[in-house]
């Protein structure tokens, strides 16, 4: 009777077993199934001119699917050592479009010089930096290769590597 | 098995098999609902309708929608709309019963607090009614995702983006969530398998549930009379009905049900056919656009609320980011109602708000700072709005803060 118990308890904690590590891999699988896809992840690299660019405007590319602006400072807005991008003599601003709250876009107010968020009331100035109202943090900066007056989005050049380590 | 004779008759011949006298009687002829209750306790057979409106027009609606960000929107305003018979009949009962379902849940749930039916032994059907809340959100948000318009988009946008303040792990739960760096076809895909498979399936689960739940402690009445429900069923049952306190679910208490049904579908059907719109925002007969956000983002009438809970904290507190005192309100305004039976500290007392001391001005409080959260939640946030916005969402928090300290004063007086 005794050896009789023990077999099943064996094979009830066998069943178990398989069935508890089956049931791990599966969960594992179906967390998969939820990742972005291949092609979406490798939908990376983008090539931008932004020679066309005029002083103080804002222009918006896209790249996976984000909205990146690019903003050539007039001579007249506050610079920001830690955030300009600099090709020559221009000053840029580059910058993912998404409010860093919840991720609407906001809209470059040309006259106060700042990007506004009409979804919450979020303001970012014009180098990117949070300034009003619920944004946790300046928008982000999207990596960037400079290549003459084109910009890649998506590779991490010199210039996406200095600016990173000067906010650190 | 059971000796099976020669059947009277198809019920007989079913009972046989199926015990479908007894589960009638269990569930319907010797159900007993108390006389002393008014119309607001037919919210939830409305409801029960309501939700079968939802599941047949979707249904009829599944035949001709196609889930893919290039067709959606066509499938819809075009296709639905134009070309099949009777379409548009199904997409506005569909949407409209979507809007109705909550202001029904909404009555539901304050008639609910108002006469106490969350507490002493009901706590199982508040709980479960809450969670039905919480499916019916999620199923009202995968669904006005679909048509793939330009607020529905953006609302998809900005709710997925609301995981992102999970600490760590947030931006790459985003990700998972939606399946791509933003809201695309992986996302409108999933989302549609989430509102028509997964999620009505979690809600027949838990509205079988939440009417199980139901049958033991019974419903509450007008007065909270505690009555023995045995002997006043037996005096019904022994033809003594008009000194019963108690009637059949069926057929005597659903026939005024039916009545309220009736009465609410008049208004619904009038809804449907005339002011089908009133819950239809027209930025969304615009096709959704990735590289442009509509100027004033705001949800539906139901989650405003909520939404202005959310964004009522614009400023940082003692070195907490905005964003993170807004989340966490949020995160709190979503799960309190569920222990409300937890935090209503007057054990005695189940009486309507009306026969409370202090409970029904904290009630009537509460009602009138949710319609002004509503109110300002679809405002823009700038100027005295946001501070408007801050101050009732500070009234809410501060409200259920409150209501231990309240009903436990109350418990005292009552022992006096």
């Amino acid at each position: 009777m005794a050896t009789c118990q023990k077999r099943r308890d064996f094979i009830g904690m066998a069943l178990t077993g398989v069935t508890a590590v089956g049931g791990v891999c599966a969960l594992g699988a179906m967390k998969k199934s939820w990742d972005p896809l291949p092609s979406v992840q490798s939908a990376g690299f983008v090539t931008v001119d932004i020679s066309t660019i005029q002083e103080g405007e804002a222009r918006s590319f896209q790249w996976r699917g984000k909205p990146i602006f690019v903003l050539r400072k007039s001579a007249d807005t506050p610079k920001n050592a830690k955030r300009d991008v600099v090709i020559g003599e221009k000053i840029f601003t580059l910058v993912i479009g998404l409010c860093t709250h919840l991720g609407c876009i906001p809209s470059y107010d040309a006259k106060k010089k700042s990007f506004i968020c009409a979804c919450h009331g979020g303001v970012f100035d014009a180098s990117g930096i949070n300034t009003f109202g619920p944004p946790p943090r300046p928008l982000d900066i999207p990596p960037f290769k400079i290549s003459g007056e084109t910009l890649v989005l998506g590779e991490e050049g010199e210039e996406y590597k200095k600016l990173i380590a000067k906010k650190a | 098995m059971a000796e099976i004779r020669k059947s009277e008759g198809f019920i007989d011949w079913l009972d046989q098999r199926l015990a479908v006298k007894a589960f009638m009687r269990v569930m319907m002829t010797e159900y007993w609902i108390p006389k002393n209750i008014n119309f607001l306790w037919a919210m939830g057979v409305v409801l029960v309708i309501l939700f079968g409106v939802l599941l047949v027009t979707g249904l009829l609606l599944l035949m001709y929608y196609k889930p893919d960000i290039n067709l959606a929107f066509d499938s819809v305003n075009y296709t639905i709309m134009q070309e099949v018979e009777y379409g548009w009949l199904w997409r506005h009962m569909h949407g409209v019963a979507a809007s109705a379902t909550f202001l029904i849940i909404y009555i539901h749930l304050f008639t609910g607090i108002y006469y106490g039916s969350y507490k002493k032994g009901r706590e199982m059907i508040w709980i479960t009614g809450m969670v039905l809340f919480i499916a019916f959100s999620a199923e009202a948000f995968s669904g006005y995702m679909l048509p793939w318009g330009q607020m529905s988009y953006w609302a998809a946008q900005v709710i997925t983006n609301l995981f992102s303040g999970i600490p760590v792990i947030g931006d790459d739960v985003v990700i998972w969530i939606r399946g791509d760096y933003v809201v695309a076809d992986a996302t409108l895909t999933r989302f549609f398998m989430l509102h028509v498979v997964l999620l009505p399936l979690v809600i027949i689960v838990v509205i079988a549930v939440h009417f199980y739940s139901l049958r033991f402690p019974h419903v509450n009445n007008q007065d909270s009379v505690e009555f023995d429900f045995d002997a006043e069923s037996k005096k019904f049952l022994d033809g003594d009905k008009k000194e019963s306190k108690v009637v059949p679910f069926w057929p005597v208490f659903l026939s005024k049900d039916f009545f309220v049904v009736g009465f609410f579908m008049t208004i619904f059907f009038a809804l449907v056919c005339y002011h089908f719109d009133f819950a239809m925002d027209p930025i969304n007969f615009e096709p959704a656009n990735s590289m442009k956000t509509p100027a004033h983002i705001y949800p539906e009438w139901y989650f405003l609320w909520n939404y202005e809970v959310l964004r009522g904290f614009f400023f940082d507190i003692g070195g907490m980011a905005a964003m993170d005192i807004g989340l966490i309100a949020f995160v709190i305004a979503n799960i309190v109602f569920m222990i409300l039976p937890f935090l209503d500290r007057n054990p005695m007392n189940t009486a309507p708000a009306h026969k409370r001391p202090i409970f029904k001005y904290w009630f009537w409080l509460l009602v009138c700072d949710m319609i002004v959260l509503t109110v300002y939640g679809k405002l823009p946030p700038t100027g005295m709005n946001a501070w408007v916005g801050f101050v009732a969402a500070v009234i809410f928090l501060g409200l259920f803060i409150a209501l231990p300290f309240i009903t436990k004063h109350e418990a005292k007086g009552d022992e006096q």
